[in-house]
């Protein structure tokens, strides 16, 4: 029979969609100031297989000339975005929520069997849980990356003041290219996750609205039969009753 | 999103008998229509504060509460400045040539002959006048550091000039009294800020004392072992790994002292006045 199992605390869920438009709003902002020196690519000598970006990339979404208010937005927005990070690690300590979230040894060969398995390439289910091997090697992959975005951005910003940080990131021009690479990592992860959350389906995407998720439930034991959450959380003083 | 309420968890125990089917579903549908008005509200709410945002009075080429915040963003990180955190300097073989990336303010031909750069007193107000040769009896200081211009490039070059602090403790008009501008025990009469404009007045730049005194801010006669070019600012300009290099003003013509922020010409469209490394 049907159960409401709670998935994703309150807490976790407004970090979640608070960072969503905030970190949208920084990738944005940070492209009105790339624009101004638009120098990387992939390539090598003379071959480039991709600049970015070409000029009708910019010209299609108004993103030329705009680096004095892509400086303003992103020295304003950089604060929430870092508080906000900021506030979730330190609910996920306090809560016990890291504890599924940081990989385990065994999340890095779970991951490969996960991603065999959404590739077609393996038949056997991989283990069902709250986050598998490669959910939370790739969350906690992103929050290193906040974090490296946040001590690029710093070295970046005040390369005097910060001098020891900048030369430790190999130099000003270096630290940027870093800062631009993880950006492009976010938008990597985010094709990914979106792809991730459409195949989950409603279910797991209710969850990180609503925070709860229905699971089929053994009436006579209690047990659960099936469902994505198959684990107890990590602290049960987090269960309502 | 929407408060938790006590949703019975199949956790909670074998005894207590389970609600039925339809009570869960009636339950997750409650919750999901709350969850979901809650996130939509918030969504309007945020879009809202967006518009608000966009919609304040521009203070100098965007929004005021952004300019408050990047004037918020300079007192932090003035508050942390110190005067021995020196940028890095490199070796000089890494030194090139910067590309010539603004010519406001030296339209005028000029006349190396006739240039003078004028000081004006903080206290006396009175305007004294300096040759380059005044600048260059000063001692020469030489640094090889990264020149970073806001656009987002930077190339390393070596500078050679008088340091500023050296010109305002020769020449002690930084000061209503008239003491020499020491820069690690600051007189209490120091004025809080300089300007500095080109002959011309079209460009202008202000800057926080504290950077004008620091030892790597330069009034910069050579540019790689070079006297300057006119492109490149002949014959003084100024110096400074501090900042950016918009702030990095060719051909100095006048230099003011203020108790409040100088007009810069970067500032007044759009970017941070502070502009500070």
């Amino acid at each position: 029979m049907k159960q409401l199992v709670e998935k994703h605390p309150l807490a976790i869920r407004w970090f979640h969609w608070v960072n969503f438009p905030v970190l949208s709003l920084m990738i944005w902002s940070g492209l009105w100031i790339y624009w101004a020196n638009d120098v990387y690519r992939l390539g090598w000598g003379n071959t480039t297989l991709f600049k970015f970006f070409p000029q009708s990339f910019y010209q299609a979404f108004h993103m030329d000339h705009k680096l004095a208010q892509g400086m303003a937005w992103h020295f304003v927005l950089m604060w929430v975005f870092f508080l906000n990070g900021l506030l979730y690690v330190l609910y996920t300590l306090v809560s016990g929520e890291w504890r599924y979230l940081l990989p385990t040894r065994h999340s890095f060969k779970e991951a490969i069997q996960v991603t065999l398995y959404d590739l077609g390439l393996r038949k056997e289910h991989p283990p069902v849980r709250k986050f598998n091997g490669a959910q939370q090697i790739a969350y906690t992959s992103v929050i290193l990356m906040g974090l490296g975005s946040l001590l690029t951005g710093l070295a970046i910003y005040k390369p005097t003041q910060f001098g020891w940080l900048t030369q430790l990131l190999g130099g000003y021009e270096f630290a940027r290219i870093l800062h631009f690479a993880l950006t492009i990592g976010y938008v990597l992860f985010f094709i990914v996750h979106i792809t991730q959350v459409v195949r989950a389906g409603w279910n797991n995407f209710r969850a990180m609205v609503a925070g709860f998720e229905i699971v089929e439930v053994d009436p006579t034991t209690h047990e659960l039969k099936a469902g994505p959450t198959a684990l107890p959380p990590a602290d049960s003083s987090l269960l309502p009753n | 999103m929407t408060d938790e309420t006590s949703a019975p968890t199949p956790a909670a125990g074998p005894r207590e008998p389970l609600p039925t089917e339809a009570e869960v579903l009636a339950e997750a549908r409650r919750r999901s229509r709350r969850a979901f008005i809650g996130l939509g509200l918030a969504g309007l709410a945020g879009l809202g504060g967006w518009n608000w945002l966009i919609s304040q009075p521009n203070d100098a080429g965007i929004p005021r509460p952004l300019r408050k915040v990047l004037d918020a963003n300079s007192r932090l990180s003035s508050a942390y400045f110190k005067e021995t955190r020196l940028a890095p300097e490199f070796a000089r073989s890494r030194a090139r040539t910067p590309r010539v990336n603004g010519k406001v303010g030296l339209d005028q031909p000029l006349v190396p002959a006739a240039w003078r750069l004028q000081v004006k007193g903080y206290g006396s107000g009175k305007v004294q006048e300096f040759t380059l040769a005044d600048i260059q009896a000063l001692p020469k200081i030489q640094m090889t550091t990264e020149l970073k211009c806001i656009e987002g490039w930077s190339v390393v070059v070596h500078w050679a000039g008088a340091r500023l602090s050296d010109f305002l403790a020769r020449y002690p008009l930084a000061t209503r009294s008239g003491q020499p501008a020491d820069p690690l025990n600051p007189p209490a009469d120091l004025a809080p800020y300089v300007g500095m404009r080109t002959p011309d007045g079209a460009y202008y730049v202000g800057l926080d004392m504290h950077s004008a005194l620091h030892p790597q801010t330069l009034l910069c006669y050579e540019m790689n072992g070079q006297p300057l070019t006119p492109a490149h600012g002949a014959p003084l300009r100024l110096v400074t790994p501090l900042k950016y290099g918009i702030k990095h003003l060719k051909r100095i013509g006048t230099i003011a002292f203020a108790d409040t922020r100088p007009k810069d010409y970067w500032a007044e469209l759009g970017y941070d006045w502070d502009a500070g490394h």
